[in-house]
C-alpha cells in the first residue's frame, strides 16, 4: 500500500501535454529549455509595457508620431521591438471624433511585441463575435460609453497584419515626462475597449 | 473557409467576463504547450497558417466547448501525426503510462 498521499490529480490535457513533450524530447525534435526560454520571454519580458513606451513617445515627439502613423513597423522597431506577430504593424489613433477598437474574428492574430500574449477573452467567443456587431455594448462592458457622435471603427486583425491603438493622452498630463506617460497606459486601452 | 472559428457578428455568446489581473499563462501545461508552437514548427516544418487550419478543422461542438492552448494541443497532435512523426497510437500509449504514476 502506498504511504504517501497521492497529488493532486493532474488533468488528462495537461497529462497528454507532458506525454507529447516526453516523445518530442526522445525523439531529440525539442529542447526543453527552449520551451523554458519562451515561456520566461513571455511572462516576464515581452508584453504591453513595450506598447505603452510606444504610445508615451509617440505623445511626447511629434514626429515619432508622425512616423509611428505612416510606418508603424519601422517606428515601433526604433524602439527594438519587433519579430513574431509583430511583423506587419498599423497603429490607429483615437482622436475627439474617432474611437478605435481591435478584434481578431477568426482566431487571435495580436501584437505580440507589443503587447505580449493576449488574454483570456480577447480569444474568446463572446468578444470575437460581438466586437463587430455591438461594439458599444461591447465597450459598456468594459465600463466605457463613448458620445454618440464618436465613430467607432473596429479593426479586425489578420494573420499578416496586427494593430495598435494609439489612445488619447489625458487631460491634466502636460508636466508628466515620457516615464512617467508609459506609467498610465494600459494593455485595453491599446485593444480600444477602455479609454485613459 | 466557412466554419466555427468565424465567429464575427454571432449572437448568444453572453458576456465577455474579463479576469481582473488575469496572468499569462493558468496552467503549467499552457506554458509548455505555448513553447511547442514555435520549437515543433522548426523542427518538423509547418507553417501558422496550417497550424491554424488544423484548429479550425475541429469539429464546431469541440471548438466551442475546449480553451484556447487546448486548440493548439489538438493542433499539434494532429500535424504531428500527419507527418508521422507522433502517431496517435504512439501519443496515447505515453498517455496511458503516465496516467498510472510511469515517469
Amino acid at each position: 500500500m502506498a504511504t504517501t498521499k497521492p497529488a493532486p490529480a493532474e488533468s488528462e490535457t495537461a497529462i497528454r501535454v507532458r506525454a507529447l513533450e516526453s516523445i518530442l524530447v526522445e525523439k531529440g525534435l525539442i529542447d526543453p529549455k527552449a520551451i523554458d526560454a519562451l515561456v520566461d520571454t513571455f511572462e516576464h519580458k515581452v508584453g504591453p509595457r513595450n506598447g505603452a513606451k510606444v504610445v508615451a513617445k509617440a505623445w511626447v515627439d511629434p514626429a515619432y508620431k508622425q512616423r509611428l502613423l505612416t510606418d508603424a513597423t519601422a517606428a515601433i522597431k526604433e524602439l527594438g521591438y519587433s519579430g513574431m506577430q509583430g511583423e506587419d504593424m498599423l497603429v490607429v489613433e483615437n482622436t475627439d471624433t474617432v474611437h478605435n477598437v481591435i478584434v481578431c474574428t477568426l482566431c487571435s492574430c495580436y501584437p505580440w511585441p507589443t503587447l505580449g500574449l493576449p488574454p483570456v477573452w480577447y480569444k474568446s467567443a463572446p468578444y470575437r463575435a460581438r466586437a463587430v456587431n455591438d461594439p458599444r455594448g461591447v465597450l459598456k462592458e468594459f465600463g466605457t460609453i463613448l458620445p454618440d457622435d464618436v465613430e467607432v471603427r473596429v479593426w479586425d486583425t489578420t494573420a499578416e497584419l496586427r494593430y495598435l491603438v494609439l489612445p488619447q493622452r489625458p487631460a491634466g498630463t502636460e508636466k508628466l515626462d515620457e516615464d512617467a506617460l508609459a506609467a498610465l497606459v494600459t494593455r485595453d486601452s491599446m485593444i480600444g475597449v477602455t479609454v485613459l | 473557409m466557412n466554419g466555427i472559428h468565424d465567429l464575427g457578428g454571432m449572437h448568444g455568446f453572453g458576456p465577455i467576463n474579463p479576469e481582473p489581473n488575469e496572468p499569462v499563462f493558468h496552467a503549467e501545461w499552457e506554458k509548455r504547450a505555448f513553447g511547442f508552437f514555435v520549437t515543433t514548427a522548426a523542427a518538423t516544418g509547418f507553417s501558422v497558417d496550417e497550424f491554424r487550419h488544423a484548429i479550425e478543422n475541429l469539429p464546431p461542438a469541440e471548438y466551442l466547448e475546449t480553451s484556447y492552448y487546448e486548440h493548439w494541443l489538438h493542433s499539434f497532435e494532429t500535424l504531428l501525426a500527419r507527418r508521422g512523426v507522433v502517431t496517435k497510437a504512439e501519443l496515447d500509449a505515453r498517455v496511458a503510462q503516465l496516467s498510472q504514476g510511469g515517469k
